[in-house]
Parts: structure tokens; C-alpha cells; sequence
């Protein structure tokens, strides 16, 4: 028995979301007695891999070929179902970023994995693999049990912690066997200043009220604190923030640290989206704002007021 | 081309979602159906698709006998015909159950392009279309902002933390819709009363050739209710500074999150 945790590499490096995967693998691997692998795909990245070892991997592997430069679902799938077949995990953990939810789904249906998708923890309850993940936006969680020799974990950004455990972590290049493809890399737009919702430790989020020029103070802010913009639904109806902005049950479902909500009135469909958030800042005009009701500190008062003052503020402490 | 859309009924996102007294399913007596709205996406990309290049949309679900009425407002937007699987067994059916039983009916159906929602906004699965499309062995694409068909192959935006890709691939294929796509139209008086006359078959799985469901690798044991919050204090102060002032001592101090 093997636990696998698949690394996403992305512009030279890991994104977060592999160490709270390697860190979620780790502790699994930890119950059941045996080894944590690691698995990278890419190109030129052989040097980034033994990186892994600081989060539990006992051993590395490393598919390294030009044509894996780009995340493709045809031949990433290919190649980790080749892999997967020589490694013969029990458990498979990786995130469920974009790409992870990706080809999670693939690997599950090609392999007849039961995949937990987006779940927010694992845990064992005896023999029993148990993960818990949200439904409805966040409305309800359900405990889910994953049958059968391959069980899938793809992780929800932002949920697990990360630890370090220092292990050997010996990194090992497997042959890349790409198979029959169709779908091919064309062009991509990255911004790279833009802070990832789903990923972001703080979110300033605005609503309808801010108008589309007025988001400004809010970035000003998100800049401060490191952290991202996000939108209501109607702001984004609206057109002053593009959709990927989007937080609530049919945009984006985000749990950072620091949630500031400006403006936003607090719709049971943003509510689900965003009360997962570990310290939430209503700030609204109207005190009997929904929002209220889910806000670890609210205040009320003009956003376009209280918003520069708020900012203000954070520069006097970060000196 | 030949469109096939997938589509699933869900409750309606303002509804409040209860747990029914078995524990194990969510309680969605007296909530109000809709179409997924990720789904409406692929319907409204799917007419378009037609529009222009003319062919045919059909609307595939696999749900209960009231997904008809989701299927009956898609064809309202200008669908064409609509394929509902409905069965006793398909109720204890996992995600990857239901994309068998999905797959099972496309072998039967033609399509050069099929559409999915990204994820249907109850069990937030991300699963479904995808893996129909391994299931029927043909190339997918999630996430789609903006696509383009010419000379049998598709170019499709795709949305990637921080940014978009863009990739290609032959037809048949299938794609998953992501916010952005398009804004579904309302369906028009004239196009509620022609949908009374467009066809939805009702199959069965025998129907489809399926002995049974299979069995769910994915078991839910229990659901709960996310800890519910309460509201906090209300900063308070004399002047928008003074509650700035407190609000980011409070964070710093006392909360520690900046």
C-alpha cells in the first residue's frame, strides 16, 4: 500500500495547494503505515522536486518531458494512469484546483476510483477513509465514505493545513509514456500580480454599491493585505468586476483568513459561498444588513469612507 | 452539428437546504426547481452553436420524472428534443454512476459536440461531464469562457487560476461551461408554446441497455450543517477613522489575522 500526492507545478514553482495535498497525504499514510509518494509532471522540473520532501514525501517521482510544459487533460491523464498503475496506491490525494478537478474526474472514470471531489478534510474512522466535503455552496456538508482499492482525494484549496515533516524524499525519473492525444496547447493569458480567489489568505470583496470605478479603494487594500478582490453576484451582473471575481454558490466558494465584505447586503447564495471564511468584516451601510448576522466584526457606516480609513490604518501597523 | 446538452434540475440557489430524516439526503420539500445554472450555460451556448451553423440541440438528464419540467424550459429556449433517463435506481446513484448511465445513453444517440455544466450547483461534483467523456473515449475541455468551431475542430478558452488558456482539439468532444460564456436568454412566449409540442422521450435504464446502476463507490454517511455563525461585535466609534482605528486593532489584536 502506497499513498500518491500529485504536485501541480506552476511558473517554476508548487502552488500551496500541493503542500496541504502532501500534508493531507501524509497523515494518511501515517494511519495506514506506509509510504508517501510523490508525483510531478512538467517540464524541467526535476530541480523544484526535491522540495517535497519538506512536506512528508518519502520518494519523489518525477515525469519530466517537453510536452508536459503545458497541463493538457489527455496526456497529463495518460501519464498518470501509467504511473498510478506502476505505483499501485490505495489512496490518491491532490488538489482540487482547476486542474485538479480536471483530471480527477478522468482518473476516477478510466480507473473506477471513488473520487471525493472538493472536500475540505479526511479523516479515519477505524478502517474507514471518511472525507467531508460541501454541497450546495456550502450550505450543507456531507461525510463521504470512498469504497474499493483506489479511493481519490481532491482537495479543496485553502482547507487543509500545511505541515512540515522533513523526509527522505529521493527523487526518481519515470518513463513518460504520453499516449494517444487530441487536445493541443494553443496560447494562455496569465496575469501574474492577480491573486488567486480560491487561494488568497485575505479577500476584500465588494458589492452593487461600489460602482465600477470605486473598486479601487478596495484593490488598494487587497494590495496591502496581499490578498485578492472579489465581487457579489450583482456587482458582476453589473459589469464592474469580471466573473472569475465572483464569490457565492455559483461563483467562486472561497475560505481565507480575512473575509471583508463592503457593500455587500449578505444573499443566502454569497453567504454559502464565503461563511467559511475564518474571520469575517461585514462593512454596510444599512445595519440590518444579512450580512451582519454571519460578520465577526461589522461595521456600519459610508464603505467609501470607512474603507481609505480602514486602509489607513492597516499602513500605520505595517509601519 | 448535432449538440447534446447535459442538464440536471436542482433547487433553486436561494433556496434553504434542509436535512432529511435519514440523515444522508438533503431535504428539498417546497423548494423551487430549476435549471442548473451552469447547465443553462451549455443550453444557451448549444441554441447559438445551432443558430449559426445550423443542426440540432438535444437536452439529456437523468433525474427524477420532474426533471421533465427542466428539460421542457430548455426546449423552450430553443431546443430541440429532449432524452430524460428516469428510474427507481438511479436515486442511489453516485456521480460517476450517473455519468455510466449518461454515457450509456449517448452510445445510442449521435452528437458531434457535447455541452455540460463545470459542476450542478447541489452536489457540486465537477465530475459529471468530464467523466462522460472518458466513458464515451472522446477528448474534454472544462471551464469554458468562449469557444469557436470551424473545420471540424473546436478552440476553446478555458479558464486556470489566475489567468486563461487556450487549447484545440478535433469533434467529437465534449466541454464544460464556466461563468463568462454567455447570458442565457429568457425563454420567449412563442418558444414556451412551441416546447409544448417538442418531444421528450422517457427511458428507462433497460431502455438504454443498462442492467442496473451499478454500485456507488462514493457512500454518504451523514450530512450536517456547516457551524453556524454568529454575528459578533459592531465596531462602533465617533468618526469613520475612530472605526477604522478599532476594526484593525481588533484584527491585529485580537483576531490575529493581519
Amino acid at each position: 500500500m502506497t499513498v500518491l500526492a500529485i504536485a501541480e507545478q506552476s511558473q517554476g514553482g508548487f502552488r500551496k495547494v500541493t503542500y496541504e495535498a502532501l500534508s493531507q497525504g501524509r497523515v494518511i499514510a501515517d494511519h495506514l503505515g506506509c509510504d508517501l509518494v510523490a508525483l510531478v509532471l512538467g517540464a524541467g522540473v526535476k530541480e523544484i522536486a526535491s522540495e517535497l520532501a519538506k512536506y512528508g514525501a518519502d520518494k519523489i517521482l518525477v515525469a519530466d518531458a517537453p510536452e508536459l510544459a503545458e497541463y493538457l487533460i489527455d496526456s497529463y491523464t495518460n501519464v498518470m494512469t501509467d504511473i498510478i498503475g506502476k505505483v499501485c496506491p490505495g489512496v490518491v490525494v491532490m488538489g482540487a484546483s482547476t486542474r485538479g478537478k480536471d483530471i480527477s474526474a478522468r482518473l476516477a472514470a478510466r480507473l473506477n476510483a471513488a473520487l471525493v471531489m472538493d472536500c475540505v478534510s479526511a479523516r479515519f474512522d477505524g478502517q474507514n477513509l471518511i472525507a467531508t466535503r460541501p454541497m450546495y455552496g456550502g450550505k450543507i456538508y456531507a461525510d463521504v465514505m470512498p469504497e474499493g482499492n483506489l479511493k481519490i482525494l481532491a482537495l479543496r484549496p485553502n482547507s487543509a493545513p500545511m505541515v512540515q515533516s522533513p523526509k527522505a524524499g529521493a527523487v526518481e525519473s519515470v518513463p513518460v509514456n504520453l499516449g494517444k492525444t487530441c487536445v493541443t496547447f494553443i496560447e494562455k493569458t496569465m496575469d501574474a500580480a492577480k491573486t488567486e480567489l480560491t487561494e488568497a489568505d485575505v479577500i476584500v470583496s465588494g458589492g452593487a454599491g461600489m460602482g465600477s470605478a470605486n473598486f479601487g479603494i478596495l484593490e488598494e487594500l487587497a494590495a496591502l493585505l496581499n490578498g485578492a478582490v472579489g465581487a457579489s453576484r450583482s456587482a458582476v451582473d453589473q459589469g464592474f468586476r469580471p466573473h472569475s471575481d465572483q464569490v457565492g454558490q455559483t461563483g467562486k466558494v472561497v475560505s481565507p483568513n480575512l473575509y471583508i465584505a463592503c457593500g455587500i447586503s449578505g444573499a443566502i447564495q454569497h453567504l454559502a459561498g464565503m461563511s467559511s471564511s475564518k474571520v469575517i468584516v461585514a462593512i454596510n451601510k444599512d445595519p440590518e444588513a444579512a450580512i451582519f448576522s454571519k460578520a465577526d466584526y461589522g461595521v456600519v457606516g459610508d464603505v467609501f469612507e470607512l474603507v481609505p480609513a480602514i486602509t489607513a490604518e492597516v499602513r500605520k501597523i505595517r509601519g | 452539428m448535432e449538440i447534446v446538452v447535459l442538464l440536471k434540475q436542482v433547487p433553486a440557489t436561494e433556496s434553504n437546504i434542509g436535512i432529511g430524516d435519514d440523515g444522508v439526503s438533503a431535504k428539498t420539500d417546497n423548494v423551487k426547481w430549476i435549471i442548473s445554472p451552469y447547465d443553462e450555460f451549455a443550453v444557451e451556448e448549444a441554441i447559438r452553436i445551432k443558430e449559426k451553423q445550423g443542426g440540432s440541440v438535444t437536452i439529456l438528464s437523468a433525474g427524477a420524472e420532474k426533471a421533465a419540467d427542466a428539460i421542457r424550459t430548455a426546449l423552450a429556449m430553443g431546443a430541440d428534443k429532449g432524452v430524460l433517463i428516469t428510474d427507481p435506481a438511479i436515486q442511489s446513484c453516485d456521480g460517476l454512476g450517473i455519468a455510466k448511465i449518461l454515457a450509456g445513453a449517448l452510445k445510442s444517440m449521435s452528437y458531434d459536440l457535447i455541452i455540460a455544466g463545470q459542476r450542478a450547483v447541489d452536489d457540486d461534483n465537477y465530475l459529471v461531464g468530464t467523466a462522460v467523456a472518458e466513458f464515451l473515449n472522446i477528448p474534454s475541455i472544462s471551464f469554458v469562457v468562449k469557444q469557436e468551431i470551424a473545420d471540424k475542430k473546436i478552440r476553446c478558452q478555458r479558464t486556470v487560476e489566475g489567468g486563461t488558456v487556450t487549447v484545440e482539439s478535433p469533434l467529437p468532444i465534449l466541454f464544460t461551461t464556466q461563468r463568462g460564456l454567455n447570458e442565457p436568454r429568457y425563454a420567449s412566449m412563442q418558444g414556451i408554446m412551441k416546447a409544448k409540442k417538442k418531444p421528450i422521450d422517457k427511458k428507462s435504464l433497460k431502455d438504454i441497455g443498462m442492467a442496473d446502476a451499478g454500485k456507488p463507490l462514493t457512500k454518504i454517511i451523514r450530512l450536517t450543517f456547516p457551524p453556524q455563525r454568529k454575528a459578533g461585535q459592531i465596531i462602533d466609534g465617533e468618526s469613520a477613522q475612530a472605526k477604522a482605528a478599532a476594526l484593525v486593532k481588533a484584527l491585529h489584536e485580537q483576531a490575529k489575522v493581519i
